[in-house]
């Protein structure tokens, strides 16, 4: 089934304050998009919101995946139906080992009976890793924990990889990463490529956009996306900054809420 | 304010009862003492619990039981824990005796001595003589002291000097019969640098009848020596458990306590190490999970004599529903005891908003040139840890019930035999209503 993901006139609050005002935003499988904009425009908001983080309320609008509203949805229903947020700053759990963690995550998607072998899930999480250049050993580690900023954004990708989604959002995958591990993370995203996955790119900067070609860009202000375009567009965010953007449209405060 | 104990039993019947089980006289003197310090003593004092307001008053009385001349005679409720155990060193305890006892030849011909309790008295007199009651005594409440009146089956382990024992020795304490008192007392001698490795498991049955458990178990590791013992709790919502556990441990020994705390009813137990030998070690790890309306307060100890001695307590308790749990360390470390090491850690997970959790980590320092340490926490489940989880697909039950074995796993992944980690795991399971 080809994927189709609509966000039409998205509204979210956090702690009443409205952050969100309004996202309309639609994607296809194949398509990767990129959101741009200054720290605290509300893109990662966007993010948690439509994942359904539960510190945020969503007050009005529709998201549609695949003809169901997501919205309706619990966070993990969002995944099972295909939706993944590769987050900004995953938790770190004690005592629960990164394999049985995503064999969990993989399960969760089967019917019981039918879980995947333990053997085929070592050989699929040893071949993804070897991929990023992770250490095996990782597989072994407790979840996330005392994992540098690098590695759990690897682990994230590695994720991403073994759990298939057709709707991934990168929640500023790129910060914190050298360029060697940029360009680890790029190609696992580039391997994912897909007619049936899209891809939502939320970055401050356009050095990822270098390695992943994205299709639209668009650029978030005041909890709106204010202007969209080709790659070209990131291209001359990279070489002129944010100001012209704001002058053409006569903003002064592009921030919203008091989110960082 | 005073309670008033209510003997079980008037000194009369408690002597005619030692004499008809052919007891020395000194032990039936002890029991009459301690029956008379019942009387007068107050009960323990437990942090934070008013144990005056528990049901501990239900010891019903000796009743004798038919020994069992196979594991395949004994009851249902203990199957599971004594599958494949038909060659292997056990001891059954059902109500107030011993069913089944068990000794591999191979251990039997080392001088190894592993019987119930009341064999013992008659027959390794003089060792038990020595230490029965000196490490647990019978004039520290009226708890222990009618403990010391009371205490029936039980299991006697000696292992002589420099003999070290590869395989673990088992116990099963069965508690099926409300009537029968039901106080089984535990002791070990590890005699000079030998090794052993003890497991037991309390259990009841399927009576909702009320239960009083009053136990004891002491240790004995002398100089050298290396005891690891374990013990896994899982008696049902009709039983009161009280135990008190206690290591004398000499110069250069060590022992390792593994305590599962997995009852269905209240319980107060606690769990101490007496480090009174120089460059002597305790290790406690004590894996609790309380629900229902259960009352609950756990103490580990360790009380550091010896000069380089060393001791390490680690609780973990996950609460759920109404359950409320007091736990406390106590670090305590004696003047001259130099160069010693004491730390303990505490945490709490607390699964529902009834639940509670009260950690108390408390170092008593005598000594300068020491070393201490504690932390201890209370916590709820993280929701930021739920919501990770769940945005993989995982439901809500099945990320919680990760994080709750992820907050036992650091101490369970440390249990050393695999065989009792498994059950641990299923026992937990059990508990978490899995």
């Amino acid at each position: 089934m080809a994927t189709n993901f609509t966000i039409e006139g998205l509204k979210a609050t956090i702690e009443g304050k409205e952050i969100l005002k309004g996202i309309n935003l639609e994607m296809k499988g194949g398509e990767i998009h990129a959101i741009m904009g200054p720290n605290g425009t509300g893109k990662s908001t966007l993010a948690s919101a439509l994942m359904g983080h539960p510190k945020y309320e969503v007050t009005d609008g529709s998201v549609i995946l695949n003809g169901e509203d997501v919205l309706e949805m619990g966070v993990d229903e969002r995944a099972r139906a295909g939706l993944f947020l590769a987050m900004q700053y995953p938790s770190e759990i004690t005592g629960v080992t990164n394999s049985d963690f995503l064999r969990s995550a993989i399960n969760a998607r089967r019917e019981e009976g039918n879980e995947i072998s333990l053997i085929r899930f070592i050989r699929q999480m040893e071949a993804k890793m070897k991929e990023l250049d992770m250490n095996p050993e990782f597989a072994h580690r407790y979840l996330n924990e005392g994992f540098s900023g690098g590695e759990k954004k690897r682990n994230e990708i590695l994720q991403m990889m073994m759990i298939e989604p057709s709707i991934v959002i990168l929640d500023e995958i790129d910060s914190g990463l050298d360029i060697d591990a940029l360009k680890i993370v790029a190609s696992g995203v580039n391997a994912m490529r897909s007619d049936d996955r899209g891809f939502l790119i939320i970055t401050h900067y356009q050095r990822l956009l270098n390695y992943v070609k994205p299709d639209f860009v668009h650029v978030m202000m005041q909890g709106r996306i204010v202007k969209s375009g080709g790659p070209e567009l990131a291209e001359r965010l990279e070489a002129e900054g944010y100001d012209w953007v704001k002058e053409e449209l006569g903003i002064e405060d592009e921030t919203v809420g008091q989110e960082a | 304010m005073t309670t008033q104990t209510i003997l079980p039993v008037n000194a009369e019947g408690l002597s005619a009862l030692s004499k008809n089980s052919s007891e020395p006289a000194w032990l039936t003197e002890n029991r009459l003492k301690a029956l008379e310090l019942a009387a007068t003593l107050e009960l323990p004092k437990l942090e934070k619990t008013r144990i005056e307001r528990w049901d501990i008053q239900n010891y019903g009385s000796f009743k004798s039981v038919s020994p069992i001349s196979s594991l395949a005679e004994a009851p249902e409720s203990i199957r599971e824990l004594i599958k494949d155990q038909e060659a292997g060193n056990l001891i059954i305890q059902r109500n107030s005796g011993t069913v089944y006892t068990k000794l591999s030849p191979e251990l039997a011909a080392l001088g190894v001595i592993f019987t119930d309790l009341a064999t013992a008295v008659k027959e390794h007199e003089d060792l038990v003589k020595a230490h029965l009651h000196t490490a647990v005594k019978a004039d520290e409440s009226s708890v222990a002291a009618l403990h010391a009146a009371l205490w029936n089956g039980g299991v006697f382990l000696y292992v002589p000097k420099n003999v070290e024992v590869s395989v673990p020795l088992q116990a099963v304490l069965l508690t099926d019969d409300e009537e029968a008192t039901f106080a089984p007392h535990i002791l070990v001698i590890a005699d000079t640098n030998s090794s052993v490795t003890y497991v037991d498991n309390y259990v009841s049955g399927t009576s909702d009848k009320p239960v009083t458990h009053n136990g004891a178990v002491e240790v004995f590791a002398k100089s050298g020596a290396k005891v690891r013992f374990a013990t896994i709790h899982q008696l049902g919502t009709n039983v009161t458990d009280i135990s008190y556990r206690r290591a004398v441990i000499e110069n250069d020994a060590s022992m390792e306590w593994i305590v599962g705390e997995m009852n269905s009813g209240d319980t107060a137990s606690d769990t101490y190490s007496i480090l009174k030998g120089n460059g002597s070690t305790s290790d406690s790890k004590v894996i609790a999970v309380g629900s229902g309306s259960q009352k609950l307060n756990y103490t580990t100890r360790a009380n550091h004599f010896g000069k380089s001695s060393e001791s390490q307590m680690i609780t973990r308790a996950v609460m759920r529903e109404e359950a409320q749990a007091i736990i406390n360390g106590i670090t305590k470390i004696e003047k001259g005891a130099t160069k010693s090491d004491g730390q303990q850690t505490e945490k709490v997970l607390m699964l529902s908003p009834k639940a509670r959790g009260d950690a108390n980590p408390i170092l008593l320092i005598d000594e300068d040139d020491v070393k201490a340490g504690h932390a201890a926490s209370v916590g709820q489940v993280n929701p930021e840890q739920i919501y990770y989880l769940m945005s993989r697909g995982i439901s809500r039950e099945v990320a919680e019930s990760l994080i709750i074995y992820g907050f036992l796993a650091p101490v369970v992944s440390q249990i050393p035999l695999e065989g009792l980690r498994t059950q641990l795991q299923s026992v937990i399971e059990g508990k978490l209503g899995q």
